[in-house]
């Protein structure tokens, strides 16, 4: 599209004051801007030969308008020269390395070969002030050398021991420079100057440049006032200072007053580069609000290297919240009308396709409701020329198109788009989605899809981007699809895959043997994408009875063949395989679910393992149409069942309320006794431990087996008929711990891993008895959510409870750093064509990728092949 | 599987591990010729199909897959690895520790395998402990101040001595010793008598109890047994044999204790590692614990990311930070480093080295706005339509 040029590189080097006086357009002398008629002073800041902001006017130099002209350099003669900040370093290295009479290297030619080496041989250091000792004599010209100080910000002096005191003279820039001057080219050479492009007199300067309008454009403000840029404001200061030198110095002025003068022409300059400089208060502007001087624009995350440069703004995205839709296929996205009315793609007429655009442009920019065509909002002729489809010109416009025209049209079903979300952790978290344009006024996206993204629907807004070439459409379909990117190339396995209520579905549906008749199947199979049912299993009263696991088996391509655990396998010591009464070993045999529950191992995000078996043995699409089938399928057998939790499923009956209550007297009783040990100096403490911490120790321990206990009283009450029981189990949400917590016992809450201890002296709360280390006074909490806490338990759930809120907000800043930085190491590094890896300039970092030249992505969890699985299927037996 | 089949596997050219695989799950089993044909010909096929592609951006992905979970990992700095006795930092700070290549860790522990003759019995694995584990003089006697002559008086306990296999004469002649180099004060005499076990340290000044006090205190805490570094030592069982476990690290010296199996012991100091045994075990110790704090927090990463970011650190012969003052702050391109941190800076002395950029890189080409060289942006090849 746009011209093959490329920049090829980008030397850096500092300006003369020369090119500072070759460049300018226009010597600045006046410190005024604008005249009573808002006309630009000549020679003053805002001089038309810098560039023009206002519309309508024409720049002096390049006689463009204000869109069109880049602006111009203007320059300031200073009256006298001051130090640039920046370079306040290499000025005092300079001054201590040098001569102050001769302005040679304080070396002698064999020194100076010691450390750089011979010409030949050029493979020395650079030299460095370290080289030199201090206060040495002048190899060259046999002075004595003197100390130099260094002040910061910029001042510098000498320092002078007459008679035992210490006598400081201050270094004029005008003296720096003239010692700058003299130093040879050779030698600075060797201190790795270049001095062909930064001769070291040039860091003091004797010209400033000024920077087009452009730059520091001023804006009007509501009341028709101007507000001039922060940089206008430094460099009015700067001006007026220099102009108020210029006038005392040919008046003759005290040298007082010259140098007072001089110091406030420094700072105004050193502030201009920098507002920043440690030693130097901040230039404030009348509010009081440190101005934005050359530095802080770009410094920074919202300075012009991160904030611009790196990162752009973009045209074709959209944004708003989105929702859920199991209905969609994962690969689809469901788009709002009046975004895919908002939204374009350029498409070139042709002969071929310009009746059809004909057609979108006569549609117009309006799409009523999803069943009309799509629409145009733009043509654009062929000299670039864009013409806005309204209303009246629908028609005029739309018979001028022709061949080599460009028509900008509605986003429709099937078109690629690009779907985000931040933060954008990974490369899963952008991907392309196709066009499913809807009612409403979010995205709407299949739950199966939120793990790549960590998005939930509680408020979470997406963004969408449409890519608008030819070659970002191919990237975007072969590379960006979220069909091919099921795998995740952090570990080799599906990232994307069943959730929450598919888990919990399928887990329903699967467990132990369940039959089901032609209307109860139908219903559940009438959404996936199948031909024919299965033929039925058995026939009861006549009436044709199918299985839960043949419902199941439907969505499963033909031919595939596994045996693996579920989740809900309890481990035990020997697998009673078939006959498992939590029938948690699954068996599948050419495509036919025969025992076992499917549940978070084999569809669940992140586990996966039927998901990953299909995408090994029929590709990346039909695993993406498996996941598409199962998801429909659950929540239709989730609705078949209903699936609901309320309070009263946390109930109890009394006796495990009994037995609850006397596992929790029990613990408490038994800290009591350990306290009582120790209180009688009787503790054995453990090797290396003071005895207080084994006590702490132990009383955890006690305290948490208590609660463990409340929790498998609990559980033995609750059974598969418990919807959190159910959950816990398939592994769709939640842990037995969260129900232990809510039906039996809430436990002990821990700041730092260790029971609370803070708050009034020697006890946590007033309601406590000063030095109580039993269980109450320390935060366990022996009530249940559903009992309900008491006062002091409810305090100590919230310090427990605040502490995991500062430990995320301290994590997720700390992970970010950490993840910027390795992206900034490593995002030079590619395969190149011979298998190495090396970076974009060469250097080779691996022979082999990986050691193996194995992409995790396409790896089986690592391994390069999935040995298992291929025998697997062959052999059509557990292995 | 017949010996032939075997031979088959053997002749293949893939990875070890997969050969080792395929006949371990095909050992026990009879197969015909038919099946074994199209395992091998699956699996030759699968090998093929995993091979990474030309042009991939490796380093992006390493660092997102590391980076990525980052967020899931727990902060808590203190974690009970096992040996309850131990503090080990884990977790994300870890994580980060390993990537800044710090100096030292903030839980320096080692983890020490013995020689088979020493790990097998309790007893002589105590003894090396004691060769290792910091002592300090007042656990080998009695140790009082004695006003009226001004001076601190030891009273060594050879039962200790004998128990913990340190001769008397050792103790009184490392003890002043060391106090002097270790301690650093020297304001002090000393005479011994090695039959009674006794030494007397008077302080050079003998005009306040001050200093009496203050030479007590170094008397006390100087350590005369095992490694200064290595605070303390837990002896453990485990699969079969007895393991040291130390606070605080120190190779070098535990690699010279007699019964201490320097192939095995380990140290999470990779500084210390890269010092003593050389960049290619600082590289395995790098990759071993950003594993083992991954997997502690359960989460799967590939070791290959791991390697990379491993190699990456260890690409000159030092081990590198990731980051600023590492294999960030030594790129060679300016834009890169101008847009990673302390901007203004590099911007700077690039001016006055008279640097050159020659935009080879991501983020200088993201700058002046042309394809990057990874991945689809690397490829050269145009296709040039036929007339």
């Amino acid at each position: 599209m746009t011209s093959p040029k490329r920049i090829g590189k980008i030397e850096f080097g500092l300006l003369s004051p020369k090119e500072f006086r070759t460049m300018s357009v226009r010597k600045i002398i006046w410190a005024d801007t604008y005249d009573d008629d808002g006309f630009p002073y000549p020679q003053g800041l805002m001089d038309l030969n810098l560039g023009v902001i206002d519309p309508g006017l024409r720049c002096k130099t390049c006689d463009q308008k204000a869109s069109e002209c880049p602006g111009h350099f203007g320059h300031i003669e200073l009256a006298k020269p001051v130090i640039h900040v920046g370079y306040t370093r290499l000025i005092r290295k300079l001054l201590r390395v040098t001569c102050k009479s001769c302005s040679r290297l304080l070396l002698s030619p064999e020194e100076i070969e010691k450390v750089v080496g011979t010409d030949e041989d050029s493979t020395g250091d650079v030299l460095s002030e370290k080289d030199i000792k201090k206060e040495r004599v002048c190899p060259h010209c046999g002075e004595q050398q003197l100390k130099i100080n260094f002040e910061k910000p910029t001042t510098f002096s000498e320092v002078q021991v007459e008679e035992g005191k210490k006598i400081e003279h201050k270094l004029t820039p005008a003296d720096i420079r003239s010692r700058l001057e003299k130093i040879p080219d050779e030698d600075l050479r060797h201190l790795g100057i270049n001095p062909d492009v930064a001769r070291p007199e040039w860091t003091i300067l004797t010209v400033l440049p000024v920077p087009p309008v452009t730059m520091r454009p001023s804006i009007i403000l509501e009341n028709g006032q101007r507000s001039e840029d922060d940089l206008t404001h430094k460099l009015v200061d700067i001006i007026r200072i220099n102009q108020r030198f210029k006038e005392n110095q040919d008046a003759g002025a005290p040298q007082l007053i010259i140098e007072d003068l001089w110091e406030l022409l420094q700072y105004h300059v050193t502030t201009y580069m920098d507002n920043e400089v440690a030693g130097c208060p901040p230039a404030r502007h009348r509010s009081g609000r440190p101005l934005k001087t050359l530095s802080q624009r770009l410094k920074g995350k919202d300075g012009r290297f991160r904030g611009s440069l790196s990162g752009k703004r973009v045209n074709f995205s959209a944004r708003t919240v989105i929702s859920p839709d199991p209905n969609l296929s994962v690969v689809q996205v469901g788009i709002p009308l009046a975004i895919a009315n908002e939204m374009s793609i350029p498409v070139h007429a042709a002969p071929n396709n310009i009746d059809e655009l004909k057609t979108m442009a006569r549609n117009g920019p309006n799409r009523p409701t999803l069943n009309h065509p799509c629409g145009a909002n733009y043509v654009i002729r062929p000299d670039k020329r864009r013409l806005r489809l309204a209303e009246g010109n629908l028609d005029t416009v739309a018979d001028m198109i022709e061949p080599g025209w460009t028509v900008e049209r509605h986003l429709r079903d099937g078109d690629i788009v690009l779907f985000n979300r931040q933060p954008s952790l990974h490369r899963m978290s952008i991907m392309s989605h196709r066009v499913k344009v809807m009612d409403g006024k979010t995205f709407r996206l299949n739950p199966a899809v939120c793990p790549p993204y960590n998005a939930d629907f509680d408020g979470d807004e997406m963004n969408l981007h449409i890519p608008q070439t030819q070659e970002a459409r191919a990237e975007a379909a072969i590379l960006v699809a979220v069909q091919e990117n099921i795998l995740s190339p952090r570990f080799g396995g599906p990232i994307i895959g069943g959730i929450h209520d598919h888990i919990s579905g399928v887990f329903m549906l699967t467990n132990q043997v369940r039959w089901f008749t032609r209307e109860d199947i139908l219903y559940l199979l009438k959404s996936t994408d199948i031909e024919h049912l299965p033929p039925p299993v058995k026939e009861e009263d006549g009436v044709p009875m199918w299985t839960n696991k043949q419902a199941f088996s439907v969505i499963l391509p033909d031919g595939l063949n596994m045996v693996f655990k579920a989740s809900s396998c309890a481990n035990c010591d020997i697998c009673k395989r078939d006959t498992c009464e939590r029938d948690a070993y699954v068996q599948i045999i050419n495509g036919n679910l025969i025992s076992g529950t499917i549940d978070k191992k084999a569809i669940g995000a992140f586990d996966g393992q039927i998901v990953q078996r299909i995408i090994r043995q029929n590709g990346m699409k039909r695993a993406a149409d498996f996941i598409d089938d199962m998801t429909k399928l659950s929540i239709r057998s989730i609705m078949l069942d209903g699936f609901s939790f309320g309070i009263d499923d946390e109930d109890l009956s009394k006796t495990e309320y009994g037995q609850i209550a006397e596992v929790l007297d029990g613990a408490v009783m038994d800290v009591q006794k350990r306290i009582r040990i120790y209180e009688d100096g009787q503790l054995e403490p453990m090797p290396g431990r003071t005895p207080e911490e084994t006590l702490e120790m132990q009383i955890m321990q006690v305290l948490g087996k208590a609660r463990d206990r409340t929790g498998e009283i609990a559980g033995r009450h609750l059974g598969l008929g418990n919807s959190a029981v159910v959950m816990a189990v398939s592994g769709a949400r939640g842990s037995m711990l969260n129900l232990t917590q809510m039906a039996g016992c809430v436990g002990q809450q821990s700041v730092r891993g260790e029971r609370i201890m803070r708050g009034y002296d020697d006890r946590t709360l007033p309601h406590f008895k000063k030095g109580d280390r039993g269980s109450d006074a320390h935060g366990f909490i022996k009530h249940s959510y559903k009992g309900g806490l008491n006062p002091t338990e409810f305090f100590f759930h919230a310090i427990g409870g605040r502490e995991g809120l500062v430990d995320t907000a301290v994590r997720t800043s700390q992970s970010g750093y950490l993840q910027r930085r390795m992206i900034n190491a490593l995002q030079d590094l590619k395969v190149a064509y011979d298998g190495t890896v090396r970076t974009t300039g060469g250097r080779i970092i691996q022979f082999t990728y990986g050691e193996d030249g194995t992409d995790p992505m396409k790896s089986c969890f690592g391994d390069p092949v999935d040995v298992k699985g291929i025998v697997e299927s062959v052999l059509k037996e557990e292995v | 599987m017949t010996p032939e089949q075997e031979q088959v596997i053997d002749n293949e050219t893939l990875p070890a591990k997969t050969k080792e695989q395929l006949k371990k799950f095909l050992s026990e089993k009879n197969i015909s010729d038919d099946q074994f044909e199209e395992i091998i010909e699956r699996v030759n096929s699968e090998y093929m199909s995993t091979r990474i592609e030309a042009c991939e951006a490796v380093g992006v992905i390493a660092a997102q897959s590391i980076g990525e979970p980052g967020t899931q990992m727990t902060m808590r700095t203190f974690h009970y690895a096992g040996v309850a006795e131990i503090n080990v930092t884990l977790g994300l700070p870890r994580l980060i520790e390993i990537m800044d290549a710090r100096k030292e860790p903030s839980t320096p522990t080692m983890t020490i395998y013995l020689e088979p003759e020493f790990g097998a019995d309790r007893d002589r694995a105590r003894e090396v402990s004691w060769q290792i584990e910091a002592a300090t003089l007042q656990e080998f006697g009695d140790i009082t101040i004695d006003m009226q002559d001004m001076q601190v008086v030891v009273h060594l306990n050879s039962a200790v001595c004998e128990k913990r296999k340190i001769p008397v004469g050792t103790i009184i002649e490392t003890a002043p010793r060391k106090i002097r180099e270790r301690r650093h004060y020297r304001d002090f005499e000393h005479e011994s008598d090695e039959k009674e076990g006794v030494i007397n340290f008077m302080p050079k000044s003998r005009e306040s109890y001050q200093n009496l006090f203050q030479l007590a205190e170094h008397v006390r805490k100087v350590i005369v047994q095992g490694i200064d570094d290595i605070e303390r030592v837990v002896v453990r069982k485990e699969s079969g044999e007895y393991i040291l476990y130390t606070e605080g690290s120190n190779l070098k010296d535990v690699f010279d204790v007699e019964g201490v199996d320097t192939r095995r012991t380990r140290t999470n100091n990779i500084n210390e590692i890269s010092q003593v045994l050389g960049i290619e075990a600082a590289r395995n110790a790098i990759i071993h614990e950003a594993v083992s704090t991954l997997n502690e927090q359960g989460i799967l990463v590939d070791v290959r990311h791991i390697m990379l970011v491993a190699d990456m650190m260890c690409l000159e012969g030092e081990v590198k930070q990731i980051g600023r003052h590492g294999i960030a702050g030594e790129k060679e391109s300016v834009l890169s480093r101008a847009a990673f941190e302390v901007t203004v800076n590099h911007l700077l002395d690039a001016a006055v080295a008279n640097e050159v950029d020659e935009l080879s890189g991501v983020t200088e080409n993201v700058i002046v706005g042309q394809p990057i060289q990874l991945g689809t942006g690397d490829v050269k090849l145009i296709a040039k339509p036929m007339n």
